[in-house]
This record gives structure tokens, sequence and C-alpha cells, in this order.
């Protein structure tokens, strides 16, 4: 067996960004949230990721702003440590490692150098004791620092940490669980407790479930079960507290929060409304309905012009002051399961599942990108637990993706099945799929299987149902009323001995059709519908059915229920051969001979791809994951990879892309592959977090045109001259500028850089040596004041920027930086 | 933000009709103006010349139409006994008819009295025209003769006895003056030439004829007698086309339309049917009574029916000006100036823009449901309008309240009035297999809400009495289709043994689903 090291299991992209709250940058220009070990930047004003703080080891769990610096961010994870971050440039400043897992982090400007962590109790782990910790931070430079001094201040913690905020300007904090508020006042040192009745008197929960304080009084907003919220006032006196109630939602509530001046309350919940509350203005709210899947965090701005809310849906939705919805920044949605199979839409090339509830999704692999969402059940979508609404089931792209059909469903618990068949013509002109026909009783019982013909010329749909009958379905014109429709009708209705059938498959060329009946496979033709064969390898129900591509188009794959893949010579009709393995998952890529199949075998699943006419797997990949695995696919690369090597041969020309039972989607990566990927996206993240201002206007049109006359003249001389002199720009450009030299000292360098290098004229270097003697003795003062400004350099990025200029440029920059220093000392000495 | 998404309404097609040029050309009638006659309608006849008006021979006496007139511009009412087969000549001046006594009268068109009188048959004479030259009249009598008359003179030019029945259809060539089709109840079609003097061809048709008619042409000849229209070729020495048996009772009239020369032909089953040119029924006209003669005015404006009863039903074609100037009163809106103003501001350069959101116009049951009012939406989509002509709406509605899991909600706590208008609608609709899912369940609901108080409304209980019979009398029907679908299978598994396959169409499996479903909601009536 073939174990290579240099294919290797990646997670890609789509990983959730709806776990923790996202924050808003103080300058409201960027948005944070917490996608798996990343924290990435969004942009609030173009919703385009710009580049992720990559460093924790685990899984992030939350992230909030240094209150002594706007411009930094704590990051804490379940790999124990506590990272700070200066965000704009990516930059990791200091690691505090706490040596325990961590689940939620809180600051108050209050407490200077003091974090509030989460972290679950070391006893006993599985009762999920959660205790809230304050840690003070050592003053050190080092760059990884352990934090010890910590010291608990309390253990009534819930596992929920949006159940915890801080009061007032960090007088208190006030944490709740089950049915009892706390606060803790830290002057006093003392906590008061508020219980509330395990039901009222109508038998609703009071359970809380979220808590916000409000910035300026003493006042505490808390968020219930049943979906009231309660304004708790005046329990800095124990006894004498008092509350109000308000109640709208219907479900829980599952986030509150006030705005930074305290005069709105927004709360959140499973209807997907935001509700803003007027604070002390009783019963007075505003609506803004209908943002997709449930809200789980609102976080607002601290200038309170912008409100993000993250959904259910992998979603961050940015709205504005005024309640409009400015930005969506939409990750993979992945529910509870993929019930379509994964499939590529052969136009955009994008990654197709269902998503939102009763939506296909448009996802971008290359991008790591939502493209979009289309509605294919058409319906209001009605946010409540429980209830049982449309989704979409199967889906399935013509080859030239033209055509898309769905099929949606609703009522898998009561006895009443409903689901349409529709079909979807792509439109030119919209570049988007429109709704050509819909059929209401395509079959009386459920469609198992579905596929498109793959010829060219005609599309034809075969569905395979649970009445045990498949239909072909065709688009053509009607003969009685004469007139070319574009909608599609049945063809044809087959059945076999009144068997369900199980799958339904084309031959690569569309001359066969393939539609096993439990145990039995009956071969068709679907030119004149008639039965050409049936195969039959019992025991077990088969499952999965492929045909061999090219070179191998004369076998068929099956894989049996009893742990049986099959393959079967179709031009002998018999048996070729079959093995014994419990194959999940049966995937034939399209661009080769090569099949993919995913086995579960003790608690592990291992990857098998094979050529149906070898006997020899192509490559094995033991221990995938430790999931099951019943969705793939082969992905088209955009350019195909050259790799002569054996087992990374069959990832030449298409990537195998596979989503686990945990919903995580998974795909294997070449070493060489992983190189390039490294240095584009370096590339990419620099050209992205450019602003658009008008110096950088200036520059990129003079790069431009740079590179269209080189280009035009002699491309491939001029070209590393070129991409080094752009590197500098970009380097000296992307430098944060507090660690930058200051800019008059740069100033002359970077004028002179403009200048054309007077290289024709060559001068006695005896003779400039003994200026540049006589001028360094002039300006040795001059030089003294310059020293921590040289300091600065040396630590900074000017220092690369040097070596990386041509001889000329430097010889050039010498000389200037002899001669003008006097004259420039001399004006920056008469200013201040 | 996504708005709110309306209800959609499904439109399903109804089984077995199919939009066809044809049927639009057709159904592109207006509702029939019924005219009283004395007697039944034997013979309606246009005038071929710029007016059109038509004679109807009705009892005595024979009345004259305008195209648009619902009251005779004339009559000629002379006749002692019925008349009988008043026709125009081709200049439209004048009009021979002939009457039970055996008297055939001639009539100038603006005059009253009768400008000759041809006597000489011995029994009643059911049909005279003119022939094509215009100064000759043809007759076919009860006597078995036929006899042809010199209209100046008045003086019978010639009689022939071929036939050995009456002689009840008759037409004349419009090509030769001296050709002429005559019908028989000898079951016999024949073709004189008044050159010979006798018969040149003779057709069996196999029936009495009532009516033949020769098509613009004269290359074909239709006879209709018996069930049967058959199509003659006479260019082939009178072989037979096409023998349609479309009507089951006696075809009784035929006329060609003059737009495309479509073949219509009427029955005593009281259907107008029309054919296409490949003779395949493309419409079908419904009348109140037994059809006796048929008309259609050149250009097809006017489709004249007569009847047994005496009715005459006139069909005025639809046109687009009239359909215009009817939306036009009825639209009673905002002038357009509302609509555009504003719309076509260009902003200066330096404006600052403030875009108005986009208002999304919801139906009343939408909006309802937008704001969750379950029962109100479903009252505003049993409103009378919507419950009686768009059906689908308010099916639409309940689906919708079945998906949301609210449908028990807006049909509980209900008034008798209130519940009487839901009864209804299912009465109405419930064995519609295109509604009859949604209305099963809600029938259900009904039943298991209403179940305690049902008994205090005789009202309601009476409706459900009735409930229970459709219901009853549709499981029975689809029993007795599962039946015939069983017998039509075994005949079909017989004839085509290798095509079973195809013939197992998904119609038995869902008629049973249907059929169980029917039984079950009509044993849960039962129980009440």
């Amino acid at each position: 067996m073939v174990e290579t090291s240099d294919i290797r299991v990646v997670r890609c992209g789509g990983s959730k960004v709806n776990l923790t709250p996202p924050i808003i940058s103080s300058d409201s220009r960027f948005v944070l949230c917490t996608s798996g070990d990343l924290v990435k930047v969004y942009s609030t004003r173009t919703e385009e990721w710009l580049h992720s703080l990559q460093g924790h080891t685990n899984q992030v769990t939350g992230i909030t702003l240094n209150p002594a610096n706007h411009l930094q961010v704590y990051s804490c994870s379940v790999d124990g440590t506590v990272k700070l971050w200066d965000f704009i440039d990516g930059i990791l400043i200091k690691t505090f490692v706490i040596g325990c897992p961590l689940f939620a982090i809180y600051v108050s400007e209050k407490h200077t150098g003091v974090l509030f962590l989460h972290v679950s109790m070391a006893t006993d782990s599985k009762n999920e004791c959660f205790q809230l910790v304050s840690v003070h931070l050592p003053k050190s430079a080092e760059q990884e620092v352990e934090a010890k001094e910590m010291s608990a201040v309390s253990s009534h913690i819930s596992k929920n940490p949006s159940c915890t905020a801080f009061g007032r300007g960090g007088e208190y904090i006030a944490f709740a669980r089950h049915l009892q508020l706390n606060v803790y006042f830290f002057r006093k040192q003392k906590t008061y407790s508020f219980s509330l009745k395990a039901t009222d008197k109508k038998g609703a929960k009071n359970a809380f479930t979220c808590i916000a304080c409000h910035p300026t009084d003493d006042c505490i907003a808390t968020g219930h079960e049943d979906g009231k919220i309660r304004l708790w006032r005046n329990f800095i006196h124990k006894k004498e507290y008092t509350y109000s109630t308000q109640h709208w939602h219907h479900n829980a509530v599952n986030t509150l929060c006030f705005t930074p001046e305290g005069t709105h309350l927004l709360s959140g919940g499973i209807e997907s409304v935001l509700v803003q509350w007027q604070y002390g203005a009783g019963n007075r709210k505003e609506f803004l309905p209908r943002l997709g899947g449930s809200i789980l965090h609102i976080s607002a701005s601290s200038d309170g012009q912008l409100f993000c809310t993250s959904h259910s849906d992998n979603k961050i939705t940015v709205i504005e002051s005024s309640f409009k919805v400015c930005g969506v920044i939409q990750g993979l949605v992945k529910g509870d399961a993929v019930l379509t199979d994964l499939m590529i839409d052969p136009r955009s090339k994008a990654l197709v599942l269902n998503g939102k509830p009763g939506h296909l999704q448009f996802y971008s692999l290359l991008r790591d990108k939502h493209l979009y969402n289309l509605d294919i059940v058409q319906q209001e979508y009605i946010y409540e637990a429980g209830l049982d609404q449309f989704e979409v089931v199967k889906a399935a792209f013509d080859i030239k993706g033209s055509w898309l059909a769905t099929v949606e469903e609703r009522g898998k618990k009561s006895s009443d099945l409903e689901f349409f068949l529709k079909l979807w013509a792509f439109d030119e002109r919209t570049q988007s799929f429109v709704l050509n026909t819909t059929i209401t009783a395509a079959h009386t019982d459920r469609i198992i299987s579905m596929c498109f013909s793959s010829s060219e010329e005609t599309t034809m749909l075969v569905t395979a149902a649970e009445d045990s009958q498949f239909k072909a379905w065709c688009q053509g014109a009607d003969a009685d009323t004469q007139q070319d429709q574009n909608f599609w009708s049945c063809d044809f209705v087959g059945s076999y001995h009144k068997l369900n059938p199980t799958n339904c498959s084309f031959s690569a060329d569309s001359s066969l059709l393939a539609v096993s009946f439990q145990e039995v496979i009956t071969i068709w033709s679907p030119d004149t519908w008639e039965m050409l064969t049936t195969l039959c390898q019992p025991p077990g129900v088969i499952r999965d059915l492929c045909f061999g591509r090219l070179s191998c188009s004369k076998y068929l794959l099956g894989t049996t229920t009893k742990n049986l893949l099959c393959c079967w010579n179709l031009l002998t009709c018999e048996l070729e051969w079959s093995t014994s393995v419990d194959v999940s998952k049966l995937q034939p890529d399209p661009f080769s001979e090569n099949v993919a199949a995913f086995s579960y075998q003790s608690k592990h699943t291992d990857l098998f791809v094979f050529k149906p006419s070898e006997p020899r797997p192509l490559f094995t990949n033991k221990n995938v994951c430790s999931e099951k695995v019943h969705r793939a696919v082969f992905v088209p690369r955009e350019e195909p990879l050259n790799s002569c090597d054996e087992s990374t041969q069959w990832l030449n020309r298409s990537q195998l892309y596979f989503l686990t039972q945990n919903m995580d989607l998974l795909t294997f990566s070449t070493a060489t592959e992983e190189d390039r990927m490294l240095s584009s996206s370096k590339q990419l993240v620099i050209d992205d977090s450019v602003a658009v201002t008008p110096f950088y206007l200036l520059l990129g049109k003079h790069r431009q045109q740079q590179q269209k006359l080189n280009t035009q003249s002699h491309p491939v001389s001029d070209k590393p001259q070129q991409t080094q002199g752009s590197v500098t720009i970009k380097e000296l450009l992307h430098t944060p500028a507090h660690v930058l030299p200051a800019a008059s000292v740069l100033c002359s360098m970077f004028v002179n850089s403009f200048l054309i290098s007077n290289t024709g004229v060559q001068q006695d270097p005896l003779r400039e040596e003994m200026d540049s003697e006589k001028e360094e003795e002039d300006s040795e003062e001059e030089m003294e004041a310059c020293d921590s400004q040289q300091e600065l350099r040396a630590q900074g990025s000017v220092d690369e920027v040097t070596p990386k200029l041509s001889k000329a440029q430097e010889r050039e920059l010498k000389r200037v930086r002899k001669t003008d220093f006097s004259w420039m000392a001399g004006l920056i000495d008469s200013k201040p | 933000m996504a708005s709110f998404k309306p209800t959609k309404v499904q439109f399903l097609p109804k089984l077995g009709e199919k939009v066809t040029e044809d049927t639009l050309y057709w159904k592109n009638y207006k509702s029939p103006v019924q005219i009283k006659e004395f007697g039944a309608v034997t013979k309606i006849d246009f005038s071929p010349l710029a007016p059109h008006n038509y004679a109807v021979t009705a009892s005595t006496r024979i009345h004259v139409y305008g195209l648009h007139s619902q009251e005779p511009i004339r009559s000629f009412t002379r006749f002692r006994d019925t008349a009988y087969g008043g026709s125009f000549r081709g200049d439209g001046k004048l009009l021979v008819a002939g009457s039970e006594e055996g008297l055939i009268r001639l009539f100038d068109i603006s005059g009253r009295v009768a400008l000759r009188q041809f006597t000489g048959h011995s029994k009643a004479v059911h049909v005279t025209s003119f022939l094509s030259d215009g100064f000759r009249v043809v007759s076919g009598s009860d006597d078995l003769t036929f006899r042809v008359w010199d209209v100046p003179s008045a003086v019978e030019l010639s009689s022939i006895t071929e036939h050995t029945d009456y002689i009840r259809a008759l037409a004349p060539s419009k090509l030769n003056p001296d050709l002429f089709v005559t019908g028989s109840y000898d079951h016999t079609v024949k073709v004189f030439d008044m050159r010979s003097g006798s018969s040149v061809m003779t057709m069996q048709h196999g029936h009495p004829v009532e009516c033949v008619l020769l098509y613009p042409s004269e290359a074909l000849l239709v006879s209709t007698g018996g069930r049967y229209v058959k199509i003659w070729d006479l260019l082939k020495g009178g072989q037979e086309l096409v023998s349609l048996k479309n009507h089951h009772k006696t075809v009784t009239c035929a006329c060609l339309s003059s737009v495309g020369n479509k073949l219509l032909t009427g029955s005593l089953d009281r259907h107008v049917k029309v054919y296409n040119s490949s003779y395949k029924v493309v419409h079908n006209f419904d009348c109140d009574a037994s059809i006796l003669s048929m008309a259609v005015a050149p250009d097809d404006e006017v489709v004249a029916v007569g009847m047994t009863n005496g009715v005459l039903s006139v069909r005025h074609r639809k046109h687009k000006k009239d359909k215009e100037t009817l939306t036009s009163r009825r639209r009673r809106g905002p002038s357009y100036r509302v609509f555009v103003k504003g719309k076509n501001f260009v902003p200066r350069q330096d404006d600052f823009l403030v875009s108005k959101p986009v208002k999304q116009y919801l139906r009343k049951y939408d909006k309802q449901l937008k704001s969750f009012e379950v029962s109100k939406a479903l009252d505003t989509a049993l409103q009378t309008w919507t419950r009686t002509s768009k059906p689908e709406v308010t099916v639409a509605v309940i689906i919708e309240l079945n998906r949301r899991g609210t449908l028990k909600n807006a049909l509980a706590g209900r008034n008798e009035e209130s519940l009487t208008k839901i009864l209804n609608f299912l009465l109405k609709h419930i064995f519609d297999p295109r509604f009859s899912r949604p209305l099963l369940t809600v029938g259900d609901i009904v039943l298991d809400l209403y179940r305690q108080v049902l008994h205090q409304s005789p009202v309601v209980e009476r409706q459900l009495q009735r409930l229970m019979e459709v219901l009853g009398r549709e499981a029975e029907l689809q029993q007795e289709l599962l039946q015939v679908l069983g017998i039509l299978d075994t005949l079909f598994a017989s004839l085509t043994p290798r095509k079973e396959v195809l013939w197992e169409e998904h119609c038995p499996m869902s008629l049973n689903n249907h059929c169980v479903s029917v039984s079950s909601v009509s044993a849960d009536v039962c129980r009440i």
C-alpha cells in the first residue's frame, strides 16, 4: 500500500462564523469574527474578507477589543492561550498561556491588565461546570508569557457565554445560570443573587438565556426562555430590587445588546426579527424582520452607527443604525444535514448544496466565498421550532449546466407527504436559474434518486421513486397544440416486477440507463425504452451505482448494503470482480477513469481510489476521518497539475472534496499545490487590503502603465526588476506608519527613486569618496540627531527595502543621503 | 432583508382540455341571444348580400332578422300551414319556401305577398332552393318527386321521381346551374344533372339522409343522417372519404364556416360540433334543446341555431374593440399622470439621492398572513367572489395555512354562517381532483372541531348530509372507474404483451389513493 506523506487531508473553508459575537472595530471599518481556529477580518463596507489572524491551534472561542488600545484585539481559544493581535495588519503581538481550555473572554476598561475568562472546572469534566476567573496579565516584553495569576470570581456560571456581562463602567459583573441572576460588585467584593420561580402561573419557562447591562445606568436586561425580557433595577440594595417585564418574542430570546449610548436595547431570537426597544419608553419598539436564520448574537459598534447580527445560517449581517441592512457576510451554510448531494455547477464551477431552508447555495471553493442562494421553494419561511417545512432534498445539473432539477419535500413525520419536482433553466441574460416547470405529482411516493442524461444534444431526466416506478422526463413540443413549448413532460414510465427502485445512473455517453431495483440492476436503452438486460449479485440491496468513464466505460460499478463492491462487464454481462468492503459513498471522477470509494470500518473512514479495470487501487488513505462520509464530489481544477507521481496523479485534473457527518468539508491536497496556494494567498491579501485612495490610484495607474509598456517592448528582460520595484513600493505602503521612520527621512529617497538615474555619467570614484568624507565631517552633528531614527529604521522594514534596490539606485541613494541631509536637517531643526 | 414572499397560487390545467387555436377561435363568441319563435325552427338561411340578413322558417311564418336585431325586420306570414325551407336567391332579393300543403311560394324580400305560387306537389315540400342561374327553383317533396320550376312563367319544367322515400335534403351547385344534390330517407344521396334529366351519381349513406352540403370547390359532398356524417369525394365518382360518428343522436344539419371551411354539425343530442380540416372535433357548443337547423353568417360573424322548442339561439362573435371599450369603462383608477409624477426627475450633480423603498403590493390575504392573522386570511379567501370565480386562490390559502400548521386555528371558532360558507365550498369542489387533497384535510379538521356542536344547527347538519352523499357518490364512481381500468389493463395486456410496462400508468395508483381518502372521510361523516 502506498502511504504517501505529500497528500494530506485539509479542512477547507466554510467553518462557522457565527460561534461568537462578531466585533466591529472602533472606526467601523472592520468586522472581526471567529472562524474555526482563525479570526477573520472583514470589511464592513465591501463585505470582503481582508485577512485572517492565524495562530491558534484549536477553536477560537472568544474575541474582544483591547480596551487600552482600540487597534488591538484579544482572542481566546480552547488550546488554552489568549493572544493579542494587531488586527489591521494581522500581526501577533503577544501570547498569554493560561494552560486550560478557555470558552469566553470579557474585558472592562476599568480593569486594565485583567482578563475575565470562562474556564471549565478541571475537577469534573463530565458535569460541564464552568468558572469565571480573572487573570492578571504580567507585563513583560516577551512574545510568549505564561499568565499564572488567576483568581476565581464565581463558579455559578452558565455554559452560554452570553449569560455574562459587565455593568456600568465595569463596576460590577452580572452572570446568570438557570433561574438565578448573580451580580458581583468589585468594590464590595460581594455577590448578590436574585432568583426566579421555576414556573410562572402560565407554565412559562423562566430560565435565563442572555444578559446585557446598560452602559451608563444601573440596569440589567435579561432574556428568558419563554421570550420575555426583564429589566432589573435597584439591585444594589439586595432586598429592594425591582424588575419590569416586556414580552414580544414567542420563543427564547437568544441575545440582548444595549447601544453604546444606552438609548436602545436590541434583542433577537429564533424569529429572525431584530427588535429595537426604546430604553425607558416602555413598549415602544421597532422591527427588522426576515434577516435570515435565527439571530444568535448582536453587537454594536462603539459609535453606535453599526450593528452586527450573526445568524444560525452562518451569516453576519451588518445593519446601519437607521435599521437598513448594508452588508451580509455569508459563510458556507451548513444546516443539520445536507440532504442533496454535493454537486458542481458546470458553469461557475461552484459547489452546490442546500443551504438556507428551501434554498440551494452556490459556494465558490476557490475563493472560499458564498456566491448566491437560489430560492427553490419560493415560500415564506416561518421561523417556528418544530414546524414541518419544505426542504430541498434532491438536486441535479445536466452536463452543460443549462438545466437544474430539484425535488422539494415536506412531511417526513406526518403521513401525507408533499413534494414537487421543479426544473430550472439557466437564463443567460440574468445569469441565474429561472423556474421552467413545476411537476406537482411526479410520483405517488418519495423520489429516491434522480439523474440527467449525460449527452450534450438531448437532455432527459430520470427519476426513480418509492412507488416502484421510474419515469423519464423530456422537454419537447406537444403534438396537439402545435406550439413549441419549452416545458417538461413525462416521456416514459418503467417498472420492474413492482420492486422499489433504489438508484439510477446514465452511462457516460447516455446510451444506457441503469436502474437498480432492490437487488437487481436493469439496463435500459433510453432511445427505444427496451430493457436490455438485468444484472444481479445477491445478497444485498444495491446502494450506489455508477458507470465507468473513458476507457473503462464498459464497466458498471455497484455497492450493496451487504458490504459488497461489484464490477460488471457490460459487454459480457458478467461479474468482472467483486470485493467485500463497506462502501458508504462511491464517486466517479468525471474527467478520468478513476472512482473514489469511501468505506467505513471500525470507526474510521478509509478512501480507495481505483480504476474499474485494474485490480490494484491507485491510492489508499487509511483513516481519512473518524466519521462516516456520505457526500463527496470531484471538483475540476482550473489548471491541471502535472505531477507524475503515481499516488498523486489522480489529483491532477480534479480535486476530491467530501463532507463528513459532522458537516466538515474536507479535501485532499498535494505538497506542490500547497506551496502555490500559500504564495497566491499572500499576493491576494496584499491586493485586497489596499484602500482605494487617490494616492493608490496614482501609483496603481503608474504601475499599470509601466506594465503595459513592458509587455509591449521586452517583457522578459524587464520583468524581474519591475516586480522588485513594485515590491518595494508595496512594502513601503503596507508597513504600518508607526513603525516607519519619519516621512521626512523617506521623502527625499522616495522622490529620488522617481528620477531617471544618470548612468551615462561616470564619476571618478576617488573623488566621490573624498567628497563623501568631507560631507561626513560636515554632517556629524546632524547625524547624531538622526540616530534615534536610524535605530528605528534598523527594526523597521526600511531595512528590508534597501537591499532590494538595484545597484545603481543604491548608489544614487547613498549619494543622495550624503548630500541632502545638511539642508534637510536645517529644515527639520528650524521647524520646531 | 428578504421581502415577504406571497402565497403561490397554483394554476392547474383542467384535465382533458387542451387549448388550441381552434378552440380559442370558436370560444370567442358572446353568450347566445335567445329569440322565441312560434314553433320548431326548421331552416335558417343567410342572405349572401352585404347586410347578411337571415330568414328563419318556423311554424307558419318566415321571419327575416338583421344581423344584430332581435326583432324581425320583415316577416312572411301568408302560410296556411307550416312553412318549410325558406332560402334566398343568390342576389338576396327573392326568397322561396315550401309548405306542408304542397305549395311553393316565392316572395320579394321587400314585399309581403307572394310573387309566384308553384302548385304541383301532392304532399308537403320540405326543401326548396334556387338554382345558381337564379331563374329556376328546385323543390323536393314527400311525394317522392322533386320538381324544377321556371320563375318568370311559374311553370313546372320537369319532375323526376327517383327516390323511394321522402326527400329531405337538397343542395344546388353554385358553379353549375344544372347540377344539384338531393338526399332522401331512402338512405341515398343522388347528384342530378338537369341536362340529362336524371341522376348521374348515387351514394349510399346507410341512414335516412337529413342534410346534404357541398363544399365551395364542389369536389367534396357532406351528407348527414342517423348518427353519421359522411364526406364523399365527387371527383372520384362518389367515393366515401370519411365517416364521422361524433354525435349520439341523429345529425340534423351541417354547414360550413366561411373562414377556413370548417365543418359544423348540429344534432338532436343538443350539441354543435366543429371539425378541423382533418375532421377531428375541435370545439363543441352546447344548446338547451335538440337542434334542427343551423347556419353560419359570412365571416363567421354569427352562428344561428334553431331548436325543436322554437328557440332561435344566435351567437355573435366577440371583437377586440368591444372588449376594450368594456374594460376602459370599468377601470376608474387615478389617471396616468398620478403614476408618473416625479418619475422622470433627473437629479442634479451635487444632489444627495435618498431612494424610496419600493412598496411591495400584496393581496389582502397575503397581508393578513404576513401579520399572522390566519382566521382573517381564510375569511378573505372565502369571500364570495374569490370562492366562486377563483377557487384555486382559496385552495392556495388553505394549503399555505396547512403548511404553517395553523389551519386548525383558522377553522376553529366559527359561527354557523361562516361554517356554512366553508361547507359550501367543500361541497362544490371536494371531488375536483385538483383540490380534493387539501379539501379533504379541511373536511377532517372541521369534523374534528365541530363534532360536539354540529347537532345544534340544522343548516350545517343538512350540508353535512349532502357532503356525505357527494362523497359516497364520488367513492362509488372511483370504484367503477377502477374496475374499468382493470378491464382495460387486462385488455391491453392481452393485446400487447411486450408493452405491458407502458400501461402501468400512474392513474390507477392515484385514483386508488384518492378513493381511499374519499372513503375515509365519508366514513367519518357517516359516524357523525
